[in-house]
């Protein structure tokens, strides 16, 4: 039997990854489907939690679709690199006032690393994933590219701008070419039970989404109170704890003060949350770090970009330069609303990731 | 590709029997009658449940009013440990066993523990093998119960039954053993070896899946396990599941006629299978007692790789192997019996358990031993720890 290659596919026996299983067989590849075991041993209640791309109930439903389309299909235990690189990682930011983005985490390290490398190992050729993003060779430049999907709405590339030109030459993402209402309809002609069930959403391993509720369970974190300031440094009244504060909250401060009031900054090292009107969320620029380039090797000069500062936030118009070793300063046109520390900030020039980073400041 | 399927997870489960077949069907469709009904139907099935109950005794050197058919192995155990706790809860409330029981034993320990029991994991040495000193030790004037398992699921190691037998004995404490993985494969004989309680599960012999059987000496105190009509002398009530009963019956009479001869082939799979695996790979770690082992019972660490990508490779090559412990979902854990013996966390990630069992031949064997060399090369070549230790 020849094939174009080996791929093995995470699945999560929602749509897009079993669609991208589909797509794969049809073009001729041996697939392999995965479900990745990646949650921390919970005791029988919390494993009823349906949410996520590796809950139980994904691995039920994944295992019924490679039955259906004929394909061998494991599950593989990453617990403790998740623990590690996502987990750790997750309740370690909030521990410094800061907003992490799990979900780039674990592509970075879990779906693109270790399970990369557990596939090449296996003897594999790709790993596939059924994210909305395309990945294209450009010859000119001989890199590989990452664009945007077909769907724009449903675009996945903020959370992959990570990838290497190693990990993306190993990476199918078959789903991206197609819009969402051509995925739909392939799931309903190849008869997928799973055609109505909800795009999956919020932090995976966080039950109500509850941050602050998890980082106390989960860490040796105790809960230190301190100051709402405001920009001047009067003191403005009493919080519980940093880790439950992200730049530009409004809602929940636990005090009112007759005009609206947003979150500006937050201060680990005084366990102050620092309070400013509306004009005081906002940002000219912005300094991130730990980059990665995708369409070139690194940034010698400034260019023009469009900038998108978190995963809901529009793409802004930017121009990025290269400051101090492996760091770059965004100033962006029109100041962009709750620059948060640790959210990554990817560029974009037209349809094509140009790289991106973390926000430092 | 995969044209050909090598069974060697015998520890997992075993096919059901042609013979043992054959004996369950008429209780299907043809003699499908209730066994506690009094017209002829109903005593053709009575009668048949009762003759399978005096060969599961027979095979165990037990009386036949001692054996009580159960849903599974799992069931078996837990109705012994939790019968006896509450039986005696009067007398004592501590119990003994061992840090690598299967998991029946052990979260039924556990449940019990929340229910005010104490409970004392025993460790074991490096082979797996509890002392009998250590036993003794333990005993304390409110223990009421030792559950030591016969043989080890994962590792194949046999424990000194007889002699933890005669120590409960002396002690006056009841003394269960989980044997599940041992029937079948030991000789077994609950008076010689002062057993009150034991577990066994059919689909472990060649008999089907879905029975299993407790075997209680005449005068223990337990309490009953199902609560309902009066079938299993009102211990475990539920209608019986007489073709299974009747298979577990053939299957068990069939192992005791063929043991020796069984246990013949397999030692000579498994001693060949150690033999190559430790002469053509290195940095091989055999887990278990060399010679204290099940029969068909080979389990191996290989330094610097995880076992689940060595099962998933002997997969694509047809041969279907297994591991420590599954979890929930199917992935692997480290195995509790490999942290057990001592072995640190990677590597009790990564072990390989090749169970024999009657089909399996030498052909069979000799395809795994000239596959797995490869495997191990290829998975180690990608692995940055061995890079490093090679150099």
């Amino acid at each position: 039997m020849s094939s174009k290659g080996k791929v093995m596919l995470g699945m999560s026996g929602g749509v897009d990854s079993s669609v991208a299983a589909a797509i794969l067989l049809e073009k001729g590849y041996e697939v392999f489907g995965v479900t990745m075991q990646i949650w921390p041993d919970m005791d029988g209640d919390r494993q009823k939690n349906e949410g996520g791309c590796c809950s139980l109930s994904a691995v039920d439903d994944a295992r019924r679709v490679a039955d259906m389309l004929g394909i061998s299909y494991y599950v593989l235990n990453f617990k403790d690199i998740f623990k590690e690189k996502v987990i750790d990682y997750f309740t370690g930011e909030y521990i410094k006032g800061r907003t992490p983005n799990p979900c780039i985490a674990c592509n970075r390290y879990v779906k693109f690393d270790a399970l990369l490398q557990k596939a090449v190992s296996m003897g594999m050729d790709y790993v596939a994933t059924g994210h909305y993003a395309r990945i294209v060779y450009d010859h000119f430049s001989k890199r590989f590219l990452l664009r945007k999907s077909a769907t724009e709405s449903k675009d996945q590339t903020y959370a992959l701008y990570t990838l290497t030109q190693h990990q993306l030459s190993r990476t199918l993402m078959p789903i991206g070419d197609f819009t969402k209402e051509k995925v739909r309809e392939i799931a309903g002609e190849i008869g997928l039970m799973v055609a109505s069930k909800p795009d999956s959403q919020e932090i995976c391993f966080v039950e109500d989404n509850d941050y602050g509720r998890f980082i106390c369970e989960n860490t040796d974190y105790k809960a230190a109170p301190g100051n709402f300031t405001d920009t001047s440094g009067n003191i403005l009244g009493r919080h519980k704890g940093i880790i439950h504060y992200t730049i530009g909250q409004r809602k929940g401060l636990g005090i009112t003060f007759g005009k609206p009031m947003y979150v500006v900054e937050i201060d680990e090292s005084t366990d102050t949350v620092v309070l400013g009107n509306e004009s005081e969320v906002f940002s000219e620029n912005l300094i991130a770090s730990d980059l990665n380039f995708i369409a070139i090797d690194k940034l010698e000069y400034s260019r023009r970009v469009k900038a998108k500062i978190r995963y809901s936030a529009k793409e802004a118009d930017a121009v990025i330069k290269p400051v101090e070793t492996g760091r770059v300063e965004v100033r962006f046109d029109a100041p962009q609303r709750a620059v948060t520390p640790g959210q990554a900030v990817v560029f974009y020039e037209g349809d094509m990731v140009l790289g991106g980073g973390i926000i430092e400041r | 590709m995969k044209d050909r399927l090598i069974y060697l997870d015998h520890a997992a489960t075993t096919p059901v029997k042609p013979e043992v077949l054959e004996a369950m069907l008429p209780y299907f469709s043809q003699k499908f009658g209730n066994a506690s009904s009094i017209y002829s139907l109903g005593r053709e099935s009575k009668k048949a449940i009762e003759e399978a109950r005096d060969r599961t005794a027979a095979a165990i050197g037990a009386q036949s009013k001692e054996i009580f058919f159960t849903g599974s192995g799992t069931e078996a155990d837990n109705w012994a440990i939790k019968g006896v706790a509450y039986a005696n809860r009067k007398k004592g409330n501590h119990i003994i066993t061992t840090a690598i029981e299967h998991h029946a034993i052990l979260h039924t320990c556990q449940y019990l523990e929340s229910d005010g029991f104490e409970v004392t994991y025993l460790p074991v040495d490096g082979n797996g093998l509890v002392t009998p000193d250590t036993v003794r030790a333990a005993i304390k004037p409110n223990t009421i119960l030792i559950t030591i398992m016969f043989a080890n699921n994962e590792i194949g190691t046999i424990q000194p039954i007889s002699e933890i037998g005669k120590i409960a004995k002396e002690k006056g404490v009841y003394f269960h053993t989980d044997a599940v993985q041992a029937v079948g494969n030991v000789k077994i004989n609950v008076d010689d070896m002062n057993i009150d309680l034991l577990s066994l599960s059919a689909h472990k012999f060649y008999g089907p899946k879905g029975i299993g059987a407790l075997y209680i000496r005449k005068g223990t105190k337990i309490t009953s396990f199902l609560h309902g009509g009066a079938q299993e002398r009102g211990r475990r009530a539920s209608t019986e599941n007489v073709a299974a009963v009747v298979g577990l019956g053939k299957a068990i009479e069939l192992a005791s006629q063929n043991v020796d001869e069984y246990n013949k082939k397999l030692l000579a799979l498994r001693d060949h299978a150690i033999e190559e695996i430790q002469k053509n790979i290195p940095f091989v770690r055999l887990n278990g007692d060399r010679t204290s082992r099940l029969p068909g019972n080979v389990n191996f660490s290989f330094e610097f790789i995880e076992g689940e990508s060595l099962l998933l490779m002997l997969d694509m090559k047809g041969i279907a192997a297994s591991s420590g412990s599954a979890c929930t979902s199917g992935s692997l854990d480290p195995s509790h019996v490999l942290l057990a013996i001592g072995l640190p966390h990677e590597i009790a990630h990564g072990s390989l358990r090749l169970t024999f069992g009657e089909e399996n031949t030498r052909e069979e064997l000799d395809y795994l031993l000239d596959t797995l060399p490869a495997i191990v090369q290829r998975l180690r070549e990608m692995s940055p720890l061995y890079q490093v230790a090679a150099r």
